[in-house]
C-alpha cells in the first residue's frame, strides 16, 4: 500500500463519480417532464461531474512525475463562464417560443 | 489619468496572465515573459469594448463569496441530483420573480450566473431595466424564503464588492 496506489484509487474514485454525475445529469434530461425542468440538468450535475473528472486528470498528470499539471482548471472555469449563458439563452428562446410548462408550475412568465 | 492610459484593467490583465500560464502549463521565463506581454497589451487593445470596467473592492469578501460559492455549487449538484432521481411528480417547479437591489451590470451578471449555478435554479430573462430578475427553479417550497436566501448569501456580499456603477444606465 504506497503513495502512489492510493492516488490511483483516489484518481479512479473521482473519474467514478464525476461519470455518476454526468449520467445523472443526462437522467435528467431525459426524465423530467417540461423544457425547464430539464434545463436544470446539464446546468449543475454536469458541472461538478466534469469538475470531478478535471480534479481528477489533475491529480494523475501532476503525479506522474512531470511537474504540476494544472491547465485543466481552465476548463473548470470556461465551463462556470460558459453554463450559465447558455443555460439563459435557452430559457430565453424557450419563453419565445413559448413552450408548455408543467401543469404544476407556479409564478407567470413574462411576455417576449 | 496615465495609469488608466497604459494599464487599463489591472484585474483583466491579472486574469489573462493566469489564463496564460494555464495553456502553457509550465513556468518558464520565456512564458512568463509572453504572459506579461499579452496581458499589459490585450487590454489596451481591447480597452475600446470595456468603457466602464467593473472595480471591485474588499477583495476578502469576494474570495469569501467565491469559496461560498464553490461550496454551494458541491452541495446544489448533489441537491438536483436528488431531485432528478427521486419521483419527477412530487417536484414543486416554479417561476420567481427575484428583485435586484445591485446597479453594476456586471455585478447583475456575476449574480445571474451564480443563480444558473447554485441551488436548482435558472435564470432565464432579465427586465429590459435590469432590475428583476424571472428564476425559473426546480423544486420549491416557498418563494419568499428562495428570495431571502439569494438576497443573503450572494447579493449582500456582490453589493459590498461592486458598490455602485460609475456610468447609469
Amino acid at each position: 500500500m504506497n503513495f502512489a496506489f492510493w492516488i490511483e484509487a483516489l484518481v479512479a474514485a473521482l473519474i467514478l463519480a464525476g461519470s455518476v454525475f454526468a449520467l445523472i445529469g443526462s437522467i435528467g434530461l431525459w426524465k423530467l417532464p417540461d423544457f425547464f425542468m430539464r434545463l436544470h440538468g446539464p446546468t449543475k450535475a454536469t458541472t461538478l461531474g466534469v469538475g470531478a473528472l478535471v480534479i481528477g486528470s489533475l491529480l494523475y498528470f501532476s503525479t506522474r512525475g512531470a511537474g504540476l499539471s494544472l491547465h485543466e482548471l481552465l476548463i473548470t472555469i470556461f465551463l462556470f463562464l460558459t453554463a450559465p449563458v447558455s443555460a439563459n439563452l435557452l430559457a430565453k428562446a424557450a419563453l419565445h417560443q413559448e413552450l408548455k410548462r408543467s401543469k404544476k408550475t407556479k409564478g407567470k412568465v413574462w411576455p417576449q | 489619468m496615465t495609469r488608466r492610459r497604459f494599464f487599463p484593467h489591472p484585474w483583466l490583465s491579472l486574469f489573462l496572465f493566469g489564463i496564460w500560464q494555464l495553456l502553457m502549463n509550465d513556468l518558464s521565463a520565456a512564458t512568463l515573459a509572453a504572459g506579461a506581454l499579452l496581458a499589459w497589451g490585450i487590454p489596451l487593445l481591447t480597452r475600446r469594448f470595456w468603457p466602464d470596467p467593473p472595480r471591485p473592492r474588499k477583495p476578502l469578501v469576494a474570495l469569501r463569496l467565491t469559496l461560498c460559492v464553490l461550496g454551494d455549487i458541491v452541495a446544489a449538484n448533489l441537491q438536483v441530483a436528488r431531485l432528478i432521481l427521486g419521483p419527477a411528480r412530487k417536484l414543486r417547479p416554479a417561476f420567481v420573480e427575484y428583485p435586484v437591489a445591485l446597479s453594476d451590470p456586471f455585478a447583475v451578471g456575476a449574480l445571474a450566473s451564480i443563480i444558473s449555478l447554485t441551488p436548482g435554479t435558472v435564470t432565464a430573462d432579465v427586465s429590459p431595466d435590469r432590475k428583476t430578475l424571472l428564476i425559473h427553479a426546480l423544486d420549491v417550497a416557498n418563494e419568499q424564503e428562495l428570495i431571502d436566501t439569494i438576497k443573503n448569501r450572494y447579493e449582500k456580499p456582490l453589493q459590498e464588492v461592486f458598490p455602485c456603477s460609475q456610468t447609469p444606465f
